[in-house]
């Protein structure tokens, strides 16, 4: 599936969202520090996988790299072009070839269009496709989603959740991306709807030879459908590696909790599990602690994690952790 | 022989201006003392519904409990009148909520609100209260809980907050605890850290836990009886070793394979049921799995089955024996006698696992 070919390569990315106080003269007093720093590449053809709890950044980092947000520094090169450098049509000539998939799919499709002019909007914006070809190009959509193409005239409040979560995502494949964020795409279905949507993913993906960066906090999920993934807390990336290799093999005492959390649907086993249960909770990225940001819910806290930050370093097989415990 | 809680033939039903929803049918099951029962399904299963019956807490109108009993000590719970009903709410029946946001009130402080309840079931005085509101927080792990106590819910964490609701629920020592879905909101370090901390409590108390969830992970380290609920119905019910080492109703069967699992690498496709759950404005006439089911018979879309036995303590709503469908022969659940639990449920997934939703699956007009 893989062949090391980088689609996507993240640089230092940072997205800080700024705090302003003042009426009429604002100034910055603070910032949320959302995404501090990110390296990482995603190859073509791969699924790569975000994971983290909820105010980690994960899903910053899935819009900043689509330059949805601005970033605050670092760089994103799609395809070998440096997208920071891009403006305005041209910015837009790339943005057909990414796109994106939303977490929700109650909010993410315009309530007041119909499902034809959702999945048409794309080829209009892009003038990819004339009048009647778009009809077309709906219907063929659709059919690739698996919804019938008579759905085309019909409005969203008419569809169940997986059914419109299956019309956002024709409407992300309609300009023929190469690559896709999958913001949490199935954390809002039912159970048994979720499989349906992740097994659609993979035969697009087989069929399109589409990229994924799938955003999610179910690490069960993602340990099905990735290559690799990286774990992110408090917008850092603490372990990146191979799915097999992280999930056999976990080494940051975070990425060994979150998978230590996860309950397995299996009576017997779940009992005897060991649990590592952290104390609190994740610290404000408002004013993130200095040094390691884990130091303050780590079981094997150290001196020198309350001052020094650890960097991301490979120990071996491509598996980067970000740990003092390493050296 | 007296059960702590059983629940009899308990339907409820909502009567909306688009007719009348079913959102429970006819479910019974049992709770003794200390005992642990999950209740699974997906949403609008009817899980949430049938336990705020219990409590007695659907808004009438448009909902009303048409049939059944629940007995609590063999007092019918249902035929209590509303202040009869508030001195078991909270005393003897507690009950804690997916969102602890909403479930709190916002203008009032955590200690006051985990306090009311021991000055009204308890007669504290509010000295008293205090004390042991506080001895509530520090028990459920909230750090520094003498300051905490005067805390607005706004100023906790959502794991925190559930916590509270936890100390609330738990103020009166009440015989059974009601947890309806508490970590579905919650990150997974939060949710292992709540799991643990009502496992703990109850040990330590002695209380028997109702759990609902959808998460099929989350009741297995957790509950000993388990009921699947599926469209208003009880699928199936049983210790929960047997029914997750060997699913027999098609329901739990595809909905156990459909879910990855967190230590096993697979690069199969995931089982899927094709298909949406059933409108409870109108229910079929037979089976309600009947249209998604990989099994279904012409039977299933005729008759709805009763729950039937198939193993000690192990019964399935289904016409159609999930073990027998390999070999080519169907057979009525009941006539099998089945024992042991030895075949792995993944050698049956065959059927399932080809059924892969097509078009006609959106068609549900």
């Amino acid at each position: 599936m893989t062949d090391n070919q980088v689609l996507v390569h993240v640089e230092n990315l940072k997205k800080y969202f700024p705090i302003t106080s003042g009426l009429l003269i604002r100034r910055q007093v603070g910032a949320v520090k959302a995404v501090d720093g990110l390296t990482f590449d995603i190859y073509a053809g791969e699924t790569f996988g975000l994971v983290g709890e909820s105010g980690c950044g994960k899903t910053t980092a899935g819009r900043t790299i689509l330059q949805l947000y601005q970033p605050t520094a670092g760089q994103v090169t799609f395809g070998g072009v440096d997208l920071s450098t891009l403006k305005g049509k041209e910015l837009r000539r790339t943005r057909r070839r990414m796109q994106i998939i939303f977490q929700d799919p109650y909010a993410s499709l315009n309530p007041r269009m119909t499902v034809g002019r959702i999945i048409g909007e794309p080829l209009r914006i892009h003038k990819i496709a004339l009048k009647d070809e778009q009809t077309e190009r709906v219907e063929e959509l659709l059919h690739l989603v698996r919804l019938n193409p008579y759905f085309a005239n019909r409005y969203p409040h008419e569809f169940s959740g997986g059914q419109r979560q299956r019309i956002g995502i024709a409407r992300a494949l309609a300009s023929n991306p190469e690559f896709i964020v999958c913001d949490e795409p199935i954390s809002a279905l039912d159970v048994s709807i979720q499989a349906q949507v992740v097994n659609l993913l993979e035969d697009l993906q087989e069929q399109l030879g589409l990229t994924y960066l799938f955003i999610a906090h179910d690490l069960s999920m993602v340990r099905h459908i990735c290559s690799r993934v990286a774990v992110m807390y408090l917008g850092k990336i603490v372990e990146l590696s191979e799915k097999v290799e992280l999930y056999n093999n976990a080494l940051h005492p975070y990425t060994q909790a979150l998978l230590s959390a996860v309950p397995v649907p299996d009576p017997p086993v779940e009992r005897k599990r060991q649990r590592i249960i952290l104390e609190g909770d994740v610290p404000s990225p408002i004013d993130p602690p200095p040094g390691c940001r884990f130091c303050t819910r780590c079981p094997y806290v150290m001196d020198i994690c309350n001052r020094e930050e650890p960097q991301l370093q490979d120990v071996g097989g491509s598996h980067f952790v970000a740990c003092h415990l390493m050296k | 022989m007296t059960h702590l809680l059983d629940v009899k033939n308990l339907t409820t039903r909502f009567y909306t201006p688009e007719g009348v929803v079913h959102a429970v049918n006819g479910i019974s099951y049992t709770l003794e003392q200390g005992e642990a029962l999950g209740i699974v399904g997906e949403s609008g299963c009817g899980k949430s519904v049938s336990v705020l019956s219990i409590m007695k807490l659907i808004p009438d109108p448009p909902g009303r409990i048409t049939d059944g009993e629940v007995l609590y000590w063999e007092q019918d719970l249902l035929k209590l009148t509303n202040t009869q009903m508030q001195n078991v709410r909270g005393k003897d029946i507690a009950m804690i909520f997916q969102d602890p946001m909403t479930s709190f009130n916002p203008v009032l402080t955590i200690g006051h609100q985990i306090s009311e309840s021991l000055t009204i079931h308890l007669g504290m005085n509010d000295k008293k209260a205090r004390k042991r509101a506080i001895e509530l927080l520090d028990m459920v792990g909230i750090p520094q809980p003498a300051q905490r106590y005067a805390s607005y819910p706004h100023q906790f964490s959502g794991g925190m907050r559930q916590r509270a609701m936890i100390a609330m629920a738990l103020a009166c020592e009440p015989s059974i605890l009601i947890a309806d879905e508490p970590t579905t909101a919650l990150d997974v370090t939060i949710q292992a850290q709540i799991v643990d901390l009502v496992k703990n409590l109850r040990d330590k108390l002695g209380m028997a836990v109702i759990w609902i969830t959808h998460d099929l992970g989350v009741v297995a380290g957790m509950v000993e009886k388990l009921v699947v609920m599926y469209a208003g119905f009880i699928v199936e019910r049983g210790h929960i070793d047997d029914i997750y080492a060997d699913p027999r109703h098609p329901y739990t069967l595809s909905l156990l394979n459909s879910i990855p699992r967190i230590d096993r690498s697979s690069d199969e496709k995931l089982a899927t049921i094709p298909g949406l759950p059933p409108d409870l404005l109108g229910l079929p006439p037979g089976c309600p799995f009947a249209p998604r089911c990989a099994y279904a018979v012409e039977r299933c879309h005729r008759e709805n089955p009763q729950l039937a036995s198939v193993g000690v303590n192990h019964e399935i709503a289904c016409w159609v024996d999930v073990t027998a469908q390999s070999s080519g022969s169907f057979a009525p659940p009941t006539s099998h006698q089945k024992q042991g639990g030895t075949r792995a449920r993944q050698q049956r997934t065959a059927p399932t696992a080809q059924l892969h939703q097509d078009t006609q699956e959106g068609c549900d007009d």
